[in-house]
């Protein structure tokens, strides 16, 4: 089993290298003065110096653009990032992995809320549709689903703060905290419902969004579980159709669902741009499209390799979870 | 065991179309589609694609011949009275000068919905309703082509991989995972600020450029299926290509292969239109696609950001509540449709 | 398959097409069976029905099952399958009933029906009665046993073995698991220990070596004929008075094919009950068959003891199943089949079904379906051709007709 391990992880680690290389020839095409122009702020106010700026240039492969020039700024970069030096952000002035570990927790717990919310909605959701086929519930819960993934993520943020941040009044519309409202030091409690009050409406709109996934991915493979012989035999023994349902067929159909669903977990750590965006909830998603937007190399460099690490990990850990739920892939 | 020498009456005079069920016959092509207009969702969906369609490309010829609306065409209101300003002021190379301005009309912004204006206008004093009509073809065309591009790479390079095998293969199969790791969105952006600040692309030409992109990123899914497929049906070609000898046979398998994968690439296909669709407002969204003053549904959403204010977001949902819902009608269109070609080609259906 | 082909029309000589419906025709259909399905869908989802409704007595108490006139059809949306289309048989007790036929005649739907496995919501019992004596004493008409009392005959009372043992026991439980779950459900009283000794001990009695290894081994971590055993000893956790096997052995290699036949002969002797064997191998039924059963297309054709049905088959079919068996005194080059191919199941023929493939038609045979007629105490076929004076009816009991032939 070891052994498996280790080459899936050098796998990884090969798959990475070329992820950060595609990446790094990506940010090459970038004309040679655009980091002139976005630096020109940041050298006028003193945080960069020119031989930062030459440096930068340097390090992007951006003075140097032969081969043999593109080749060592990359490997410049790859040195560096493997000490976990993964640049300087022009835009907030500081390293990135200082800012993502600041900005990674409103995200992830945000991800790791509606994560749950969805699990928990759509897998009986899912199961009932299995085990009712073609019934009205069915065909309804199916398109709600479907109809959920078919929405952008920006267009529901805006019905839901149409609807319930501006008419019904019930929820803020963007922000972490209320401005307007001031707590003393040592309210944290009232801090954090203030925060998580705030939350509710982001939270909405990536739960909803994720449950439709997850339900059709339960449901095809409750179906598939349901029409196997074993099935048949746990009925021939007299077991009643709950039993069957829950004891013998969802056992079978946890194997793929825990396998995707652990897969998903790093993918949490990776912020929603768009939906954090729109709600101004201070996160790394929007740190991330902010930085985009604005051309801020060394920050997208950073955050699209943080990414690729996290997906990587994820098939990683979705590997793992196959050896551990099925007993039929057992050390080999 | 004994054998009755009884007489049995010749069964010779009675042609086979007698003594045998009578059939009818029909080729794979009518009963996948016979199977697929069973399902009324699959229906359903038909229908919606078949009318946003409609909406997208014939409806601004009609708009055209009965209105005489354009797509970025600005309404003006005539005035009842002349407004003329009249301002001075000093430039900046030091002399001074007169402003006049004396317009007959005001530019109809936000208008409410009408009889003219049957979603209102926005906040450029366009007409909403021939814009989201506008907004559509944008939306059709880029799916389709970058889902043709998509499905062109993906069969080549996963043919190529399934078919030739050992190192082709896992070479083919790294690269593939190399971009499919590779997060969608957050490169998406990079690309397409790029391609907007480079001012040697006019910003007509950056929707190519995205097309491009789109397809750089999702042309993964489809080899990875191509590649299974071929797999798949190698194993059992190959006991036929062990007792067939000469290249000639290889040809035929290939000539087979593909093909074979048909059902599944147009599911597959079906179901990548909706995600390229989403892919494409999001971008707009974010003013990356189509350039102003030319519409598309993302964009028109864009109005509705609440960090511009929250005007337009409360009080005018005509601006972009249609452009949403033309959206999810889309997507959901095509994923209906595809679920139902799914079930359509598989017929280890329950029923 | 090539592009081109698969949009233009094929040639009559394909047989591989189904009947063909228009769309129309095809969704009219699926409505009315949808509306007959509800029906009896909404009959079987009683609750608290009263014990009266489905008791009932035995023609002969020596049976301890009686199938009669049993009808259980399909229906899908391309029209009804008459799977089961009047059987009528007993399995007396202490025997072995053997039911022989081709693939699609209905023998596996028959003994599904009795145990109220029919594939729902689209198989339904149409028709008919099957009466089973339980160990308790009372007959229960299964047809109209609500699904809660089945429950507790399914595993318990009647055990079923089905045909292919790689895919019969769940992957991801062990296999004392499964197995204690059987007697943990039935037995009163039964406690975690005592079910695993139960289990051990059925395990030792199937012939598996080392019970205590197995036990707590994964069904994939053995060979099919192990788990073909451990089927069995599942089977018999609860002292069964009847098994079914459904093809127990046709997955399985001759060798160990000869093994498990030979046990479940022993078992059978052991608990002194009764099995229904079904299996379309010929050699099967010689070896192990008390009384035979010889189905086609969802009707008996012919039944009796194996010794009349293998010396002396009444029906062409039959005949020709006996031919087709190849064996070591066969000098032809040429094996036998019969010809041409079971008729759609779900247009029927009024006629003899087995018509179109005869070799030895009367004139009789045009008009309607023949009736049984009886050619011993035991043995009676449904065939003009080797009628004789006297009928069985429905209830197998004779009637005298007027001779004239």
């Amino acid at each position: 089993m070891w052994t498996y391990l280790l080459k899936r992880i050098g796998l990884a680690l090969v798959i990475l290298i070329g992820a950060s290389a595609l990446i790094y020839m990506l940010t090459m095409m970038m004309p040679a003065d655009y980091i002139d122009n976005q630096t020109a702020a940041a050298v006028q106010n003193g945080s960069m110096t020119l031989e930062d700026v030459m440096r930068l240039k340097e390090l992007y492969g951006l003075a140097d653009k032969s081969v043999g020039g593109i080749a060592r700024s990359y490997g410049k970069w790859l040195t560096s990032a493997l000490r976990g030096d993964l640049g300087f952000s022009f835009l907030y002035g500081r390293p990135v992995s200082s800012v993502l570990k600041d900005y990674i927790w409103i995200s992830f717990f945000i991800a790791l809320f509606s994560f749950v919310i969805e699990i928990i909605i759509a897998i009986p959701m899912g199961i009932k549709a299995a085990v009712n086929q073609y019934s009205a519930y069915d065909y309804t819960v199916s398109v709600f689903a479907m109809a959920g993934t078919a929405l952008p993520s920006f267009f529901l943020s805006a019905l839901l703060m149409n609807l319930l941040a501006i008419r019904l009044k019930i929820f803020p519309l963007q922000g972490l905290t209320t401005a307007t409202k001031v707590f003393a030091q040592d309210a944290h409690l009232a801090i954090f419902l203030d925060k998580a009050w705030h939350l509710v409406l982001p939270i909405m709109v990536l739960t909803l969004l994720g449950i439709g996934g997850t339900m059709k991915f339960t449901r095809t493979n409750m179906l598939e579980v349901m029409n196997s012989d074993y099935i048949r035999t746990a009925r021939a023994k007299g077991l009643s159709e709950r039993t069957v349902t829950y004891k013998h067929a969802f056992r079978n159909t946890m194997i793929p669902l825990v396998t995707s669903l652990s897969g998903m977990l790093p993918g949490l750590f990776g912020g929603a741009m768009i939906t954090e965006s729109v709600f101004s909830i201070p996160g790394i998603g929007t740190m991330a499209l902010r930085a985009t937007q604005q051309g801020d190399i060394p920050f997208i460099m950073g955050y699209n390799m943080f990414l690729s690490i996290l997906t990587v990990t994820g098939m990683l850990i979705s590997d793992m979870m196959y050896m551990v739920v099925d007993p039929r892939v057992k050390l080999k | 065991m004994d054998e009755h020498k009884q007489e049995s009456i010749d069964l010779t005079e009675f042609s086979d179309a007698d003594l045998e069920q009578h059939f009818r016959v029909i080729s794979p092509g009518r009963m996948v589609a016979k199977r697929f207009f069973k399902s009324k969702l699959s229906i359903v969906g038909l229908a919606m694609i078949i009318f946003v369609f409609l909406f997208s490309f014939v409806g601004p010829m009609v708009v055209k011949a009965t209105w005489g609306y354009g797509e970025t065409q600005v309404f003006k209101v005539e005035r009842e009275t002349d407004m003329v300003t009249v301002a001075k002021f000093k430039a900046a190379d030091g002399k001074d000068y007169h402003y006049y301005d004396r317009s007959k009309t005001t530019i109809l912004f936000k208008a409410p919905i009408s009889a003219d204006h049957w979603l209102g206008t926005d906040t450029s004093g366009f007409d909403i309703f021939i814009r989201l009509m506008h907004g559509g073809r944008i939306s059709l065309i880029i799916s389709f082509i970058v889902i043709f591009l998509e499905t062109l790479i993906g069969v080549v390079l996963g043919g190529v991989a399934g078919y030739f095998g050992k190192w082709v293969d896992q070479l083919i199969m790294r690269i593939v995972d190399i971009f499919a790791c590779l997060p969608t969105l957050p490169i998406l952006l990079i690309l397409s600020a790029t391609i907007s600040s480079i001012e040697a692309i006019p910003a007509e030409h950056r929707i190519y450029y995205l097309m491009g992109f789109i397809t750089l990123l999702g042309w993964t899914g489809v080899a990875r299926i191509v590649r299974g497929q071929i797999l798949m049906l190698r194993e059992q070609e190959y006991i036929l290509a062990a007792e067939t000898t000469g290249i000639s046979a290889f040809h035929k398998i290939f000539r087979h292969l593909i093909p074979n994968t048909m059902p599944q690439l147009i599911v597959s296909a079906t179901l990548g239109l909706g995600g390229i669709i989403l892919y494409e407002s999001t971008l707009s969204y974010l003013s990356l696609g189509v350039p102003f003053p030319r519409a598309a549904w993302g964009s028109m959403i864009a109005l509705a950001d609440p960090s511009k204010g929250q005007e337009i977001l409360a009080y005018y949902p005509n601006m972009w509540v249609p452009a949403g819902i033309l959206i999810v009608v889309t997507v959901l269109g095509f994923s209906f449709i595809g679920d139902g070609l799914r079930d359509a080609f598989d017929p280890r259906m329950k029923r | 398959m090539n592009i081109k082909r698969f949009f233009t029309r094929k040639t009559v000589e394909d047989e591989s097409n189904p009947l063909y419906l228009t769309l129309r025709e095809e969704m009219r259909i699926s409505r009315e069976n949808n509306k007959i399905i509800k029906r009896f869908e909404k009959a079987k989802a009683r609750k608290n029905v009263p014990e009266e409704e489905y008791l009932t007595t035995m023609k002969n108490p020596d049976n301890v099952v009686e199938f009669e006139d049993l009808h259980t059809f399909f229906f899908t949306d391309v029209g009804t399958v008459k799977a089961v289309n009047g059987v009528s048989f007993d399995v007396p007790q202490g025997k072995i009933v053997g039911i022989v036929g081709e693939s699609g005649c209905g023998k596996s739907v028959t003994s599904l029906s009795l145990m109220q496995l029919v594939q729902e919501p689209q198989g339904q019992i149409v028709k008919g009665s099957i009466r089973y004596r339980a160990s308790n004493g009372k007959t229960y008409e299964i047809t109209k046993m609500p699904r809660n009392r089945m429950l507790q005959i399914r595993g318990n009372d009647i055990a079923m073995i089905f045909q292919e043992p790689m895919t019969s026991l769940n992957p991801v439980f062990r296999i004392g698991d499964q197995m204690d779950e059987v007697v943990l459900l039935h037995v009163e009283g039964a406690t975690e220990k005592s079910a695993k000794a139960r289990s051990i001990e059925m395990l030792k009695l199937v012939g598996i070596a080392m019970p205590e290894k197995i036990y707590d081994q994964y069904p994939h971590e053995l060979s099919g004929g192990m788990r073909q055993r451990v089927m069995i000893a599942m089977a018999l956790s609860c002292d069964p008075r009847l098994i079914i096997a459904d093809e127990p052995t046709t997955a399985l290699d001759v060798t160990i094919q000869a093994q498990i036949l030979e046990l479940l002969r022993e078992i059978k002797d052991k608990i002194n009950g009764s099995i229904m064997l079904i299996t379309h191998d010929l050699g099967v039924i010689a070896e192990m068959a008390d009384l035979v059963v010889v189905m086609y297309a969802g009707r008996i054709i012919e039944q009796g003891t194996v010794r009349e049905i293998f010396h002396h088959p009444k029906h062409p079919y039959t005949i020709g199943l006996m031919r087709s068996k190849p064996s070591g005194k066969t000098v032809d080059n040429r094996l036998y089949s019969i010809k041409g191919q079971v008729p759609n199941p779900i247009n029927m023929p009024d006629h003899c079904y087995f018509l179109n493939r005869c070799d030895r038609v009367q004139p009789e045979c045009l008009g309607e379906y023949p009736p049984m007629f009886w050619h011993s105490p035991d043995h009676c076929a449904a065939c003009y051709w080797s009628k004789t004076g006297e009928l069985c009816d429905d209830e197998g009991e004779r009637e005298k007709e007027s001779n004239d032939e």
